[in-house]
């Protein structure tokens, strides 16, 4: 992302973070022959281990203690008996998640919501981004950057809420279309056939803007002479839009693609799970959801711990390969090469 | 002398109001046709944004005479009536609501800063003793977790059900702010800490005297994007304190009161009335001033947020 983002903050700082650590292996990086023993680096250094112990409580007892909880999936686990004593039942609970409809159907639902909402919401930031770019008026600039980017800061709740009361049954619009004689407008809140586009439009009203700083640093990027000379040599704005500013945002588009590919399987679970209801499962339920609702919902609680168990490998697989992609096309992805 | 300088100013004025640079001399001017297209999808786009703010901030303070001429959100004042705002005040569901919100945000984010600064600090130092595994074992977590049903159950096992702490501890360090803060620590200037060092400072003066006030924006803006991160967490509250409605935080209450309130016909509206003690006051408004509620903290903050919003954005280019 900082690549194309922000080429001086990228710049800047990486030789100097790179002279410090060339400069400090002779004290510090002694686990070989030239540095102090390790009693002594652990002596030294105790109060900076010391200082890391909060957070890595915190992430011991609510990351992986839940992750050694995993082993319910493949118990019939119940209350009473609790994770130790609970009977064993192997791969029960995975055959018949792999052969349940509902299952299948919310994992087909995700990929679909998913495709959708990103067809829709990508090219969205791209063009604000480029009309943007394109203003003289600075002021006019910051303006609609700062109130297309505050909705990124609402809650989900919000936003379904605002959504709610602008389109949904009594809100503004069929209120509106009521009063110039359409007699039973539809409740876009609540129509399963349109759903995957109003969660697409709620999306795009949502992170539009914010994306879109993003995409107009990478625009910022661009040096103004590439244009300059393609205007003197007769390109029009068309010809300049295509054959500068959209192959300067390549490399950030993929990036960005790439990496929310990762996140396809867990995208959007309060998005859907506040609106499973309004619309029923059949198209809102995604495979988040579907782990939520199975597991503590209705309470069997071993077989929402093995669609949840399915989840995240297949997540963790999905992230490390976007990664590899990333790194592949030479960018740094959620962590580097 | 007057008259000639007039209309020079009066263009710079226009001009500077707007911000206006000059245009490059190779850029063509707009055909008027262009000009009006953009204007008016800038419109657009600002009123897709702002229109539902207003119509809901209106509402809110609206009367029930005018919410009716209009047949539901309000677009064209009619009555003006702070009665939703006094009512929540003088107690109920939503004032309470809005106290819990707001000191689980304020102490959330105090704690969260604590621990995030000290681990950034902690790994901070290339070289030093385990960082390495004590990073990767951070990291794995972003990458993998047990998901919510054994989070769940580990949380009950603790006592955590209905319990306010388990809106906070569990969310409490994000691990992407800690790896973010850290290469901001790792890139200060070596010859500051060492001078402090031979000075006698401790590591713990080193961080609060020198480390600290040279990242003074970074730490602004993760405190910022974890306060938000409180202030809008709603699964949580979903997850560990579904039933016990005197305890919701803000966002439960509008999501049970609000949001569910339209689609299930009116059975929210009258228990936030009946809550209050009211029956009299117009219910569209009431909900509407939740919705304003939750939406004013966020509008204090974002002028604060918005300064540091490119880096914000682009944190993610800085990773460890």
């Amino acid at each position: 992302m900082a690549t194309e983002a922000s080429p001086r903050s990228r710049v800047s700082p990486a030789p100097r973070e790179r002279a410090a650590r060339r400069a400090r292996p002779r004290r510090t990086e002694g686990s070989g022959r030239t540095g102090p023993s390790w009693r002594v680096r652990l002596r030294r250094d105790k109060t900076l281990i010391l200082m890391t112990l909060p957070a890595l409580v915190l992430l011991v007892v609510f990351g992986y203690a839940p992750m050694a909880g995993l082993v319910m999936a493949f118990q019939q686990y119940n209350v009473y008996n609790g994770m130790l004593y609970s009977p064993w039942v192997g791969l029960a609970n995975f055959s018949e998640l792999l052969s349940d409809p509902a299952f299948w159907h919310s994992f087909w639902n995700t990929l679909l919501l998913f495709s959708v909402q990103m067809l829709l919401f990508f090219p969205v930031p791209i063009a604000l981004a480029i009309l943007l770019d394109g203003l003289l008026s600075t002021r006019i600039k910051a303006l609609v950057q700062s109130v297309t980017a505050l909705p990124h800061f609402f809650s989900w709740v919000l936003v379904i809420t605002i959504f709610q009361k602008m389109i949904g049954g009594a809100g503004l619009l069929p209120q509106f279309l009521r009063q110039h004689g359409v007699a039973n407008p539809v409740d876009l809140m609540a129509n399963p056939s349109t759903f995957k586009f109003l969660v697409s439009a709620q999306l795009i009203w949502k992170e539009a803007g914010w994306n879109t700083i993003v995409f107009l640093a990478a625009l910022a990027a661009i040096s103004p002479s590439l244009y300059e000379a393609a205007a003197v040599d007769g390109a029009s704005w068309r010809q300049r839009t295509w054959h500068i500013t959209l192959p300067g945002l390549k490399g950030i588009t993929v990036l960005l693609l790439i990496l929310n590919l990762g996140y396809a399987l867990t995208f959007g679970f309060e998005q859907m799970l506040i609106q499973r209801g309004a619309v029923g499962p059949n198209s809102a339920e995604v495979l988040t959801t579907f782990s939520y609702i199975y597991g503590i919902v209705n309470g069997n609680y071993s077989y929402g711990a093995a669609a949840g168990l399915f989840l995240g490998l297949t997540s963790l697989i999905l992230i490390l390969a976007a990664n590899r992609v990333a790194h592949a096309f030479g960018e740094d992805g959620l962590y580097r090469r | 002398m007057t008259t000639t300088l007039t209309r020079p100013r009066l263009k710079r004025t226009v001009r500077s109001a707007f911000g206006t640079a000059p245009r490059p001399a190779w850029q063509e001017r707009p055909k008027p046709a262009t000009q009006t297209a953009k204007g008016a999808g800038i419109m657009v786009i600002l009123a897709v944004v702002l229109v539902p703010l207003y119509a809901i901030a209106l509402t809110s303070v609206s009367t029930q005479a005018s919410i009716n001429i209009a047949g539901g959100l309000v677009l064209w004042p009619h009555g003006i009536t702070f009665t939703a705002y006094s009512l929540i005040i003088s107690g109920g569901v939503v004032g309470r609501a809005l106290l819990v919100s707001l000191i689980i945000t304020v102490v959330g984010t105090a704690f969260s800063m604590l621990i995030t600064i000290l681990a950034a600090y902690g790994l901070s130092r290339a070289g030093s003793f385990g960082h390495r595994p004590i990073l990767l074992t951070m990291m794995f977590t972003m990458f993998f977790n047990g998901g919510v049903i054994p989070l769940f159950l580990v949380v009950s096992a603790l006592g955590g059900y209905d319990q306010y702490w388990a809106l906070i501890l569990p969310s409490a360090v994000s691990v992407f702010n800690i790896l973010v803060m850290r290469s901001f620590f790792s890139n200060i200037a070596m010859e500051l800490i060492e001078s402090a060092r031979i000075d006698g400072a401790s590591e713990w003066m080193i961080l609060w005297r020198i480390v600290l006030p040279a990242s003074k924006a970074v730490t602004a803006v993760i405190a910022l994007f974890y306060a938000v991160g409180y202030w809008n967490s709603w699964f949580n509250i979903m997850l560990f304190m579904p039933a016990d409605s005197s305890k919701w935080p803000l966002q439960m209450v509008m999501y049970n009161y609000v949001t569910e309130g339209m689609s299930m016909a009116g059975s929210g509206i009258t228990n936030i009335g009946s809550n209050l003690g009211q029956q009299q006051i117009a219910p569209l408004s009431l909900q509407m001033a939740v919705v304003v509620l939750t939406v004013v903290p966020i509008l204090i903050a974002y002028p604060f947020v918005q300064k540091h919003f490119t880096k914000g954005v682009l944190l993610g280019a800085v990773k460890g």
